[in-house]
């Protein structure tokens, strides 16, 4: 590992107690996540040339200090502290004196804080890279090809919304924290998504996002060890990220879950993610991302697509269906129940949600795989060809125009 | 959420004649307008880009089998009012918004300051794909 590296890294983990501990003594977090962004940067800046300080984090905790000491002397400080007095109240025990680091604790707290139910995710996501992954606005942006400015934009605007709401520094109370826990998981969960659809082809150079939910997610474990839903979400996502090796061809293209190669699946993720939602399932009722986790984990285990236990997947997407009430879950269902009964079987179950998603994409492309399993080639074709003019990603549509094609060429492909 | 929010050269919804024909203080307001959108959009963080075209009489049509040379054929177009004019890419939280901000946009002042209702269309940008569930 170089110094480079190794440096950027230890940033990365400071960062969120950094930002603990400096907006835990001056009661405001928006500010303490600038003056937090402005010592990281002097760190990276000054560290490899001049040697890392002994304590890093006191460091840093003294600098973001310092820098927000600077912001308040500013001609508008008074004005400032009056107005932050009034919107923001302090954790009962007041700033605390001394070593200010409560280490994993604040981490978590600065998650509740940038995974706030008033922030739409679009929101949330950056605020959480930036806040608690320690990433800077720059490497946000390019991540999800915005200008910097307009990415600034955003995660300022998300603090002032998270300001507004008048939250203290502080856990949420016990009788809110399963509801805020919620929004967390929700946040870290999108944030997988958006790395894993995109990690590929052309988008290569995008920061690796994916990597960053699953390292967020270790991170959230770590404090909340009991919580059956967090290991369940790391479980997905570590379980999901196993087969991105074989998910995508030489040029990007996307390569289904029955015809990828998995002999290039990561089995040392699948071997964490299995042991971890073994764990998480012994808990008792199981939620919905413990129940996706045990779906992914069936695939990951199965030898082959058509000799993985289909009957299993079936009763778990049933509850999942049972939890969620989304009509999506039904979409999957009815491919396992396709896979576990027959086509004629899955066509059944797509007929009940057809008023509902009959607009929508992932409809249609069940719905002509279904009927080319069941035989009848010419109704799969145009399922097809409805599919790819409904896509609302282009890879999709390429896979979906591809199928058509090869259905109205008469030819298996 | 992405969406390309597109304006063609064709005829607006209030009738109003091409801007050429305007006072320079109607045309000042319009571009002031425009520029202030853009502004705003960036002050929500919501504008990836927005750009304007040169005209159709600079517009090229370029025709090719890969093997001869290329067909190049300049203007002017009878049917120009078909050719972009401009677009707003933007990065929103939902389709809802993405048709508010073209609604801002349409209603543009014209000639005497009255909203000149220019149709804009709205085009969702295709993502990358959701992994399988």
């Amino acid at each position: 590992m170089t110094g480079a590296a190794s440096t950027e890294d230890l940033l990365r983990e400071l960062a969120p107690r950094v930002l603990g501990a400096v907006a835990r003594r001056y009661g405001d977090f928006a500010d303490a996540e600038d003056a937090v962004q402005e010592a990281l940067l002097a760190a990276a800046t000054t560290w490899p040339g001049q040697g890392r300080p002994a304590n890093p984090l006191g460091w840093l905790i003294r600098v973001a200090g310092r820098r927000l000491t600077d912001a308040y002397r500013s001609d508008d400080a008074r004005r400032r502290r009056e107005l932050l007095a009034a919107s923001w109240s302090r954790p009962a025990a007041g700033p605390q004196p001394g070593g200010e680091d409560t280490g994993q604790d604040d981490t978590l707290v600065v998650m509740f804080m940038c995974c706030h139910p008033s922030l739409a995710p679009g929101s949330a996501i950056p605020l959480t890279l930036r806040a608690v992954g320690g990433l800077t606005t720059r490497e946000i942006a390019t991540a999800f090809l915005v200008p910097e400015a307009t990415m600034a934009q955003r995660i300022s605007r998300a603090k002032a919304t998270v300001k507004a709401s008048g939250e203290p520094f502080q856990l949420p109370p016990p009788g809110q924290q399963a509801g805020r826990l919620r929004s967390v998981l929700h946040v870290l969960y999108l944030l997988f998504n958006e790395g894993y659809a995109s990690s590929s082809g052309p988008d290569l150079a995008r920061t690796d996002l994916s990597g960053e939910a699953i390292r967020l997610a270790r991170g959230l474990r770590s404090s909340l060890p009991d919580r059956p839903e967090v290991a369940g979400l790391l479980a997905l996502m570590l379980l999901t990220d196993a087969r991105r090796p074989a998910r995508t061809g030489p040029h990007g293209e996307l390569i289904p879950l029955a015809e990828q190669d998995r002999g290039r699946w990561d089995r040392a993720l699948i071997a964490e993610g299995v042991a971890l939602i073994t764990e998480a399932l012994r808990r008792g009722q199981p939620g919905e991302y413990e129940l996706q986790a045990a779906i992914a984990a069936v695939h990951d285990q199965a030898a082959g697509h058509t000799s993985t236990n289909w009957g299993e997947i079936l009763s778990l997407y049933r509850a999942l269906e049972r939890l969620t009430g989304n009509p999506m879950v039904t979409l999957n269902r009815a491919v396992a129940a396709a896979m576990a009964q027959g086509p004629q079987a899955g066509l059944d179950v797509l007929d009940g949600v057809a008023g509902q998603l009959g607009e929508h994409h992932r409809f249609h492309a069940v719905r002509a795989h279904l009927l080319e399993l069941a035989g009848d080639q010419a109704a799969a074709q145009a399922e097809f060809g409805a599919a790819a003019a409904r896509a609302t990603n282009l890879r999709e549509r390429d896979y979906l125009t591809t199928q058509a094609a090869r259905l109205a060429s008469g030819g298996p492909g | 959420m992405r969406f390309m929010l597109l304006q063609n050269y064709g005829p607006a919804e209030s009738g109003c004649p091409p801007m050429t024909e305007w006072s320079p203080a109607d045309v000042r307001a319009h571009i002031e307008f425009q520029q202030a959108l853009n502004t705003e959009l960036a002050g929500l963080g919501e504008l990836v880009d927005a750009q304007g075209l040169a005209g159709p009489d600079e517009a090229r049509f370029v025709i090719s089998d890969g093997a001869s040379p290329p067909v190049i054929t300049d203007g002017p177009y009878p049917e120009s009012k078909e050719l972009l004019a401009g677009y707003r890419l933007v990065d929103v939280d939902s389709a809802a918004r993405a048709i508010e901000i073209a609604a801002q946009a349409s209603a543009a002042p014209g000639p005497g300051g009255v909203p000149i209702r220019q149709p804009i269309e709205v085009r969702q940008v295709l993502s990358a794909p959701d992994p399988e569930v």
